[in-house]
């Protein structure tokens, strides 16, 4: 093997040696200069990230085993940038806890490590190499998710997050063993030339999508969702609603457009009745929330349950569409867990009543927040619109009218809870009203940042052109 | 079959123990006993992938590679659920998941 084909795996490399350097960096800073970490790590990371966009060869590696095209070098892309946004947000966080700052070499370290698992996964072209890349994606955030060592809800969320993962997980290797013994390869090229479509394949099928459903949390695979996130320090929520979800659904999309190809008319239904599912309970628990982390939770449940709509018709331009949707829902769902931690970290208040008449202290946080929930909610100025129009449109035009009618009304029904939250914030009143929070430049960075995304993917036609030339050759 | 154990066998015990492994998954309350089930879980696979590579495709080793893959992983996992559970304990001294309930519906 060449030094040229090595190079195939440049964002996993690239991401290696940012945690290397990273934890070099801490061991050589020695007690007193912990405050050197968070600028290193957001250095050194907004560097990979660029150098991720530089143009690079696709290919295979290891006898197909490791294999990159553009849409899979896109998705790794946005994984990126959403993990970018992270890493900034995460320092107001790490400088409001004693205990948290002295150990954030090892908290980048964690994060960087599961998004290389991420890549391993989504560049997979064996069963081996994805259910390597999946224990690296998840064995390290339920680490994180319990970092809190001196709260009980934190590990709680942990405990929570690594058996839900260990028995999802469980569950889709039997599936992965029952295609084995049907086929006996576990590459992706040669079971998808394989016609699958014995009824003890259609069963592995079914192990498979449950083990994946449990990392986007689908709905009947969603119990652990609300209790993790709200227990998890709110940095790991986001990367787990966001980050983590995103690179399922997009090893989902290679696992049904490879793979299972030649199910198509069984996992249609599938996805079918997970998406009505899934909107529906998403959108009516969320109704009845009153912690916001547990709010969103609930909203991402909900979000997850329009992805289906693209991938169900099996067409390039619904596969560019869930990319699209998961690139915007990325910077929205970062904007409004953003504003929660900032919060959070500031005044540890977390319920919906204590955002009552926040718009007269912050305005500014309010307008991220307001911007981030019409997104979610899919109000026409802002890019989540765009994003749920062009997945309703990929599905209508594969004729699932009832579907979209189904998604529309719940896109309906979620505007109702996410303007509760635009309500307390510009019309309610309180009497004790959150103070004015003066954030650090980190907080302000992150949120601009999330603002600024939210407002131009939607209008810059040309991302999603890009996109929709990237996105072909699964 | 002649003689002494075949595939079928094989496959009546592997799937046996998937399901007693979801099925202590789901009823246990002790902590440790709900890893121990996920363990049940993960050899059933092995078990599978095994016994399929020697009956069904003895030419080729990618079961057996992947069995010993999920053993490596499997540790991994155990550890950082034990590592969780332990700090659990300090704060709760019990590790019943009834008293793992602070955040419900």
């Amino acid at each position: 093997m060449t030094i040229e084909q090595l190079l195939l795996m440049r964002h996993e490399i690239m991401l290696l040696i940012a945690a290397v350097i990273i934890l070099i960096i801490e061991l050589s800073a020695g007690k007193d200069n912990k405050s050197l970490m968070i600028p290193a790590a957001v250095i050194i990371f907004s560097l990979v990230t660029f150098i991720g966009f530089l143009p690079i060869e696709t290919g295979k590696l290891f006898g197909g085993s490791y294999n990159t095209s553009d849409m899979i070098i896109l998705m790794k892309n946005s994984l990126n940038i959403g993990v970018l946004i992270v890493i900034i947000q995460s320092a107001g966080w790490l400088k409001h806890s004693f205990e948290n700052f002295d150990n954030s070499g090892g908290y980048f370290f964690i994060i960087i490590s599961s998004v290389i698992g991420m890549d391993f996964m989504i560049s997979a072209g064996d069963f081996l190499m994805f259910y390597i890349g999946l224990e690296l994606a998840t064995i390290p955030i339920a680490a994180l998710a319990a970092v809190e060592k001196m709260k009980r809800r934190s590990s709680e969320a942990g405990i929570k997050l690594i058996l839900s993962a260990a028995l999802s997980s469980g569950i889709l290797l039997f599936g992965i063993s029952i295609l084995y013994a049907t086929n006996g390869s576990l590459f992706f090229s040669s079971l998808s030339s394989d016609n699958l479509n014995s009824s003890l394949q259609i069963l592995a099928f079914i192990f498979v999508f449950t083990g994946v459903a449990f990392k986007i949390s689908l709905v009947p695979f969603h119990l652990w969702t609300a209790d993790v996130y709200e227990g998890a320090p709110v940095n790991i929520s986001s990367f787990l609603s966001s980050i983590s979800k995103a690179s399922a659904v997009f090893i989902l999309i290679i696992l049904l457009f490879t793979v299972f190809n030649s199910l198509v008319s069984v996992w249609n239904t599938v996805l079918y009745y997970t998406a009505v599912i899934t909107m529906t309970i998403g959108n009516l628990f969320a109704i009845r929330q009153q912690n916001m982390k547990r709010f969103l939770a609930f909203s991402s449940i909900a979000q997850a349950g329009f992805i289906p709509l693209g991938i169900i018709g099996g067409t390039q331009f619904g596969i560019s569409a869930v990319i699209y949707f998961l690139l915007i829902y990325i910077f929205s769902n970062l904007g409004a867990f953003g504003v929660v931690s900032a919060i959070s970290n500031a005044t540890g208040k977390e319920n919906m009543d204590d955002y009552n008449g926040l718009y007269r202290t912050n305005p500014k946080l309010s307008l991220v927040m307001m911007l981030s929930l019409f997104s979610l909610a899919g109000i026409p100025p802002v890019a989540g619109f765009f994003g749920k129009f062009f997945l309703f449109t990929a599905a209508a035009v594969q004729g699932y009218y009832i579907l979209v009618f189904i998604a529309v009304v719940n896109a309906t029904i979620s505007l109702y809870y996410y303007l509760l939250v635009v309500k307390a914030m510009f019309i309610n009143k309180s009497d004790s009203p959150i103070e004015f929070i003066n954030n650090d430049n980190y907080t302000k960075a992150g949120l601009l940042i999330c603002a600024i995304g939210i407002i131009i993917i939607g209008f810059a036609g040309i991302i999603f052109e890009f996109i929709e030339s990237a996105s072909t050759g699964i | 079959m002649e003689s002494g154990v075949g595939i079928q066998h094989f496959m009546i015990l592997s799937t046996l123990m998937f399901f007693i492994g979801v099925y202590g998954f789901l009823t246990r309350k002790n902590l440790i006993t709900i890893l121990l089930s996920v363990e049940l879980i993960l050899n059933s696979v092995n078990i599978n992938f095994v016994a399929f590579n020697k009956f069904l495709y003895p030419e080729n080793l990618g079961g057996h590679f992947f069995a010993m893959f999920v053993i490596a992983v499997a540790a991994t996992e155990v550890s950082v659920a034990i590592a969780i559970i332990i700090s659990l304990y300090r704060k709760l001294k019990m590790i019943d998941v009834e008293n793992v309930n602070e955040m419900k519906y």
